[in-house]
C-alpha cells in the first residue's frame, strides 16, 4: 500500500476519528460523509460532524487466525474481533495483551494503539488500534476526548513513534 | 421486457488446471454452451463475461475482448464486456446478458464466468480474494475472507447454539455430493471427524471448511423464450434474476449473522417470478464456507433463522427433503473458481431441470434457484430457473 494511502486515513487509525449526523445522531466509524440511517439521506448531506471515540468497547465476536492476512505472518495465531463500541460502532481490530484461548464474548476491551504490519524490511510500517482488555489497562486511550469535534477543528493527528 | 431462456450450457472441469491458460478454459466453455444451443455464431449478439481479478491474478485486463478474439470472433466485432462483482461476479454477468435478452437490444448472448487462481501462490491468491472485503477497515486490521466468515460463525453460534458438527456437515455433503460431478475439484468423501479434526484456518473454521482455490470457467447462451424451441427440446426459463448489496464491511450490518443483501435478493426473485422458497426443489449456494451455506439457506427462506445448523446435520437438504442443495458439489467440493461460480451453478441448475444430471439427478426437479455471493455479502444475485413447457 503507499505510503499516501495509508497516511491520509491516519486521523482515524490514529485516533478513532468518526462521524456523527446531526439529523438523527447516528454515530459513525470511520466518517461518512452521508447517514444510512436516515430516511431522506439527501438530508443528512453536509450535515456530517466529526465524532471521536473513546476506544471503549466490547467483543461480540472472535476468531482466531491462523492463516495470516498480507503483513501478519509473523503474529500467528492472533485474534481478530467485532468490538462493540460504547458509542454503537462495531470496529475490526486486534485483540492483544491476551491469550488467544483467553478471549470471550462478552469481553470488555479497549483500543490501544500499535504496530499493525510492516511492508518488509525496507517499506512502510502501517499503525493503528488494536484492543486491550480493559480490566487489565493494558491499553493506553488512543487520543483525548470522547464527543463531537467542532466542525472546524479537523481531528488531532498523532505521529508514528520513533 | 420478454422473457429469457437458457439455451444451451457448458462447463470446464474445476481444479488446479496447471496445463490450461485462461483463455483455452473460457473458449472451451463458451464453445461448448454455443454447441449445446444450436447456435451460429452469426447470431450472437455479444459476450458478457465475469470474472473477478484477471489484473491481478494474471496481469491481464480487458479479457472479454480477449475471450472473444480467441473464440474467433473479433472479425466481426461483437461487444464484449467484463462484469466484476468479486465472488458474485458469474452471477453479475449472467444477469447483465439477461438484462441484455429480455431489454430485446441483443437476442442471443453468451455469458461467460473464468477464474484462473492456481497460476499464483495460495498466499497470493488468498490476499487477493480477501480484497473482496474491505480492505481498509478489515484487511488492514488483519482479517482476511474466511477469519470474517469466522467472525460471523462465532456470532450464529453464540446466538442460536449452532454447533461445529452441524457447520462441518456441511462440507461432508458437500463432498458426498461431489464425488457424482466428473467436472469437480475435489471427488473424495469427507467424514465428519476429518472436517472437525482439520487444521484451523480462523477459528472456528477450518481446511475443510473453506472452499478450495480452483480454476474453471463455465458457460451459457441466453435468448428469447419465444424462439428457444428452434434450439433446444427442452428451454430453461430464467424466471427471474435478481441483484441485491449491502454493506460493504461485516461491522456495518444491521444483523451480523444474517446476508441481507441475500434475503433481498431472493424476496424480489420469487416476487418476479410469482413463486415461494417452498416450491424450489433444488438449489446451488454459496457454500465458500460451511457457515455461509448456513447463512444463504435461512436468508433465502428455506428454513428458519437460526434453524439450519440442526436442520443441515439432520440431512433435511441431502436429497431426501422436498429442497436438494448443492447436488454439483457447491463450491465446497466442485471448486471455487471465483468469477465462473455463479455461472456454473446455473450450469448445473439447467442440467438438473432438463434431466441430465445422470448419477446426481435430482427427480422431478422443475424450479431451480442459485444464489452467488460476493465478499462477505456485499453483492448477491438470486436467480431462478424453470422448466418451460
Amino acid at each position: 500500500m503507499s505510503v499516501a494511502r495509508f497516511w491520509r486515513e491516519t486521523p482515524r487509525r490514529y485516533n478513532l476519528g468518526g462521524s456523527k449526523c446531526t439529523t438523527c445522531g447516528t454515530v459513525y466509524f470511520p466518517p461518512r460523509s452521508v447517514c444510512p440511517e436516515c430516511t431522506s439521506h439527501r438530508q443528512s448531506i453536509e450535515k456530517m460532524v466529526p465524532f471521536q471515540l473513546s476506544g471503549d468497547g466490547e467483543v461480540i465476536s472472535y476468531t482466531i487466525v491462523h492463516d495470516a492476512a498480507e503483513g501478519f505472518e509473523m503474529q500467528v495465531p492472533y485474534v481478530v474481533a467485532l468490538v462493540q463500541t460504547v458509542e454503537g460502532p462495531i470496529l475490526t481490530g486486534q485483540v492483544v495483551n491476551v491469550e488467544p484461548d483467553g478471549v470471550r464474548i462478552g469481553l470488555k476491551v479497549r483500543a490501544t494503539f500499535r504496530k499493525l504490519r510492516e511492508e518488509g524490511k525496507a517499506g512502510v510500517i502501517h499503525y493503528g488500534y488494536k484492543f486491550a482488555p480493559a480490566e487489565e489497562s493494558g491499553g493506553r486511550r488512543p487520543a483525548g476526548r470522547t464527543g463531537t469535534v467542532p466542525a472546524t477543528e479537523a481531528p488531532a493527528r498523532d505521529r508514528a513513534p520513533a | 421486457m420478454r422473457e429469457v431462456a437458457v439455451l444451451g450450457v457448458g462447463q470446464t472441469r474445476f481444479g488446479e488446471l496447471w496445463d490450461r491458460s485462461f483463455r483455452e478454459i473460457g473458449i472451451e466453455a463458451g464453445l461448448q454452451a454455443l454447441v449445446d444451443a444450436k447456435l451460429s455464431s452469426a447470431q450472437l449478439g455479444g459476450l458478457f463475461l465475469g470474472n473477478m481479478a484477471s489484473g491481478s491474478l494474471l496481469d491481464q485486463e480487458q479479457i472479454a475482448p480477449l475471450i472473444l478474439d480467441y473464440a474467433g470472433l473479433a472479425r466481426r466485432h461483437l461487444p464484449a464486456v467484463r462484469v466484476e462483482g468479486g465472488g458474485a461476479s458469474g452471477a453479475l454477468a449472467l444477469h447483465a446478458g439477461y438484462l441484455a435478452v429480455a431489454s430485446g437490444l441483443y437476442d442471443y448472448v453468451v455469458v461467460g464466468g473464468a477464474e484462473k487462481l492456481t497460476d499464483v501462490p495460495d498466499a497470493t491468491a488468498n490476499q487477493i480474494t480477501s480484497a473482496t472485503a474491505d480492505h481498509e477497515w478489515e484487511v488492514v486490521f488483519g482479517a482476511t475472507l474466511p477469519a470474517l466468515w469466522a467472525l460471523i460463525a462465532r456470532r450464529h453460534m453464540h446466538l442460536y447454539g449452532t454447533t461445529r458438527e452441524q457447520l462441518a456437515s456441511v462440507a461432508v455433503q458437500a463432498h458426498a455430493m461431489g464425488s457424482k460431478n466428473p467436472n469437480a475439484h475435489y471427488r473424495n468423501k469427507l467424514t465428519l471427524e476429518q472436517v472437525v479434526g482439520a487444521g484451523p484456518v480462523a477459528e472456528p473454521l477450518g481446511v475443510f471448511d473453506c472452499a478450495p482455490l480452483s480454476d474453471g470457467a463455465a458457460a451459457v447462451v441466453l435468448g428469447p423464450l419465444e424462439t428457444a424451441r428452434r434450439h433446444t427440446d427442452t428451454p430453461i426459463r430464467l424466471a427471474a434474476s435478481q441483484v441485491a448489496c449491502d454493506t460493504m464491511a461485516v461491522q456495518h450490518r444491521h444483523d451480523l449473522t444474517a446476508l441481507a443483501s441475500t434475503r433481498e435478493a431472493a424476496v424480489r426473485a420469487f416476487a418476479q417470478a410469482r413463486r415461494a422458497p417452498a416450491d424450489v426443489q433444488v438449489a446451488e449456494v454459496h457454500d465458500a464456507y460451511t457457515i455461509s451455506a448456513l447463512l444463504s439457506l435461512e436468508d433465502l427462506g428455506f428454513v428458519e433463522k437460526g434453524r439450519s445448523g440442526p436442520a443441515f446435520a439432520a440431512g433435511e437438504f441431502g436429497g431426501s427433503g422436498r429442497l436438494t442443495v448443492n447436488p454439483s458439489g457447491g463450491l465446497k467440493a466442485q471448486g471455487r473458481p471465483f468469477g465462473a461460480v455463479g455461472v456454473a451453478q446455473v450450469v448445473e441448475l439447467v442440467r438438473q431441470l432438463r434431466g441430465e444430471a445422470k448419477d446426481r439427478q435430482v427427480s422431478g426437479a422443475t424450479l431451480g434457484l442459485a444464489q452467488d455471493v460476493g465478499g462477505t455479502g456485499a453483492t448477491s444475485v438470486v436467480t431462478l430457473l424453470e422448466r418451460a413447457n
